[in-house]
């Protein structure tokens, strides 16, 4: 609330010094000499951690700088989304009319990102996105304006068909909701497991966001198939690993998923989710100088642990300071920001990634497997992971 | 399907239907009894949830928990219903609804402020931690068939409480007729903060047993209140024996919906509903 009193001040301070701007012209200019970013986030509501992380990574990479971007003071503007997609543009629109952000970071939630989209697309405002999935912001929508920072939602499932057969499981069920997020995860996993050689016996899924899986694990049970894969995630992934692990599924059939089964829920989910094995492009346990000192600094500034949501908060800052740095701070000369962006190399605690033609990360994806309440990393499930960009007419 | 996966299914909808039941029983005996429409039920559910983690926690000891957090939830309800329910029995459904739905919101900012945004779990009592082997690699966990022991005898203690005892005659003749039931000298107030203690404490105890099966998690409330209302609609808006009957039809329809027709799985429990209503508009038991 104080800050959006804060904002609401400032904004009227602003209209003061631009209605008597023939008389104080030098204030006008001071304010307008500050670069402006905005930060469209939940924070509130399940995601609100997320949404916390994911400013702290991106604030963590610009006090790096000193917190400058191309030599310009930042200014800050907050709007919590609420995750609620039915005020997606009406929030992205507050801040790029109202506050006037030259850029504006978010979000996490898949919905409230196509308000963002529409948005950032109609009015050209750089508009990266640090966590939501959703295919269609780099594939048939994709533009010049927007950057990705996290992944697709298929891209971590695009890894995982191989490696569930090179671990000898040939036939597998299939289970998510049915969603968006579910439908687009089980595109990359029917590709990668079929062009591996892997059947897809049965695709399961319930409406989202339903916990009652009893039903279908007996359906599981009676196919016996050589391995689960699943796309679940948040508090329906804990209890999705603890009723297979008490129906006795854990014992003859191992489960996979995309890394959100596992993130943020080991706890809650105790010893069910033990052996489970997932693939992600970021893992706690990932074990490189760049990661051991994010996470020391990480923890030292913000007295909390952080997790892939900070990992892609921070890298949203790397990426927009390589382009403010270009420009020296002058975010209109968009050619050559957008050049800068799209030819970065970022040094990430999840490893190097760089840039797709679609503006999305083409990034190693690992193998993890949970273990003692931990997402150890086992090795590199595959490089270089590309969303397919479908659609995508930038080049 | 084979013979022995049906009746596996058939296990795993009823326990479902149990579960909606104890859930909807609060609501359908608010509703019935006082006319009050209670879009906080849900919440009830989710503080009960939140409660058995946090005393489990305390005490190490979810039976006692459950003991205790029941005790606590009965108090919580009087208490509401004296604060302010007792006040809107009089006011039109609009003004219950937006007093209910505000409740949601300062009951979630609660949750939020006293025990965090994370996602918990809560152990199963190790005596009835372990499970029975269904099928060659299927077993079915005992705690399960606990809950829905506990369900049952809820709904057999609730049925001899209201069609066997004096207080459940009281309760009867005041949903019948208020005025007469004072007349004759009955402390219909007293009887109110009674029943909705009871409607409270119930769905509580439907979150407090189901904690460790569903792990607690903000927002849980509002996943089952769309269910509830469903099961008392179905059941018939005040009907305890309608919402048992509806509860477990609709975990029958839930259940096997998911199995035989995925595609329409959402959608199915609400066909019924329609269904339902559509030969019979006021539920299958009316009041």
């Amino acid at each position: 609330m104080s800050t959006r009193r804060l904002v609401l001040t400032r904004s009227a301070a602003l209209i003061g010094a631009a209605s008597s701007g023939l008389l104080l012209p030098q204030i006008v200019r001071a304010q307008s000499d500050k670069l402006r970013v905005g930060f469209m986030l939940p924070y509130t509501g399940n995601f609100a951690p997320l949404g916390v992380a994911i400013e702290n990574g991106f604030r963590m990479a610009l006090n790096e700088q000193g917190g400058k971007l191309g030599g310009r003071e930042v200014e800050f503007f907050k709007v919590d989304d609420e995750s609620n997609p039915a005020k997606g543009i009406e929030n992205a629109q507050r801040l790029v009319q109202r506050d006037k952000v030259d850029v504006l970071v978010g979000t996490v939630h898949s919905g409230v990102q196509m308000g963002i989209h529409k948005v950032a697309r109609e009015s050209g405002v750089l508009n990266l996105i640090p966590n939501a999935g959703v295919h269609i912001a780099t594939r048939a929508q994709c533009a010049p304006n927007v950057f990705r920072t996290s992944f697709t939602n298929s891209q971590p499932t695009l890894a995982l068909g191989k490696a569930m057969v090179a671990d000898g499981r040939k036939k597998a069920v299939w289970i998510t909701w049915s969603y968006a997020a579910g439908d687009e995860a089980f595109e990359g996993f029917e590709q990668s497991y079929t062009a591996a050689g892997g059947t897809i016996m049965k695709k399961l899924s319930l409406p989202f966001p339903n916990l009652e899986f009893q039903a279908l694990l007996t359906e599981i049970a009676s196919l016996k198939p050589d391995a689960v894969a699943c796309f679940f995630a948040g508090p329906g992934a804990a209890k999705f690993m603890r009723d297979y692990a008490a129906a006795g599924l854990n014992k003859t059939i191992p489960l996979y998923g995309s890394g959100f089964l596992t993130e943020g829920v080991l706890d809650a989910a105790g010893d069910a989710a033990n052996g489970v094995i997932t693939t992600m492009h970021y893992g706690d346990s990932l074990d490189t100088p760049v990661n051991r000192r994010f996470r020391l600094e990480y923890a030292k500034a913000f007295k909390l642990q952080p997790d892939v949501y900070a990992v892609q908060g921070y890298d949203t800052g790397l990426l927009l300071i390589r382009g403010a740095n270009a420009v020296k701070g002058d975010l209109s000369n968009k050619k050559a920001l957008y050049a800068a962006m799209e030819g970065a190399v970022i040094d990430s605690p999840r490893g190097k990634w760089t840039m797709s033609k679609a503006h999305n990360p083409v990034q190693d994806i690992y193998l993890r497997k949970v273990e003692g309440k931990q997402n150890k990393v086992v090795g590199v499930a595959q490089k270089a992971v590309a969303d397919s960009g479908a659609g995508c007419k930038l080049s | 399907m084979d013979f022995a996966n049906f009746l596996i299914q058939l296990l795993n909808s009823l326990q479902y239907g149990l579960l909606l039941f104890m859930l909807a029983a609060g609501l359908t005996l608010i509703f019935g009894i006082m006319g009050v429409v209670n879009l906080a039920h849900g919440s009830f559910y989710m503080l009960g949830a939140y409660l058995a983690w946090a005393l489990a926690a305390r005490f190490g000891n979810l039976p006692l928990a459950i003991v205790v957090g029941s005790a606590l939830a009965v108090g919580f309800g009087w208490l509401l219903e004296w604060l302010l329910f007792r006040h809107f029995y009089h006011r039109d459904h609009l003004d219950q609804v937006l007093l209910t739905f505000g409740l949601i919101y300062i009951f979630e900012e609660m949750r939020s402020i006293l025990w965090g945004d994370d996602v918990h779990a809560v152990a199963v009592p190790e005596a009835v931690s372990g499970s029975i082997a269904l099928t060659d690699n299927l077993s079915y966990p005992v705690y399960r068939l606990v809950v829905s022991a506990v369900c049952i005898a809820l709904a057999l203690g609730l049925y001899g409480l209201i069609s066997r005892t004096r207080l459940g005659m009281k309760i009867r003749a005041g949903a019948f007729n208020r005025e007469m039931t004072e007349a004759l000298g009955i402390n219909i107030r007293l009887i109110h903060g009674v029943v909705f203690a009871l409607g409270v404490a119930l769905a509580a105890i439907a979150g407090m047993v189901a904690a460790p099966l569903s792990s607690v998690y903000p927002g849980m409330g509002s996943s089952v209140l769309i269910m509830c209302f469903v099961v008392v609609v179905i059941g018939g808006i005040g009907s305890v024996r309608g919402a048992l009957v509806a509860a477990l039809l609709v975990g029958l329809v839930d259940t096997f919906g998911k199995v035989l027709l995925p595609q329409i799985a959402g959608m199915a429990v609400y066909m019924l509903m329609a269904a339902v209503l559509l030969y019979k508009p006021e539920g299958l038991f009316k009041q």
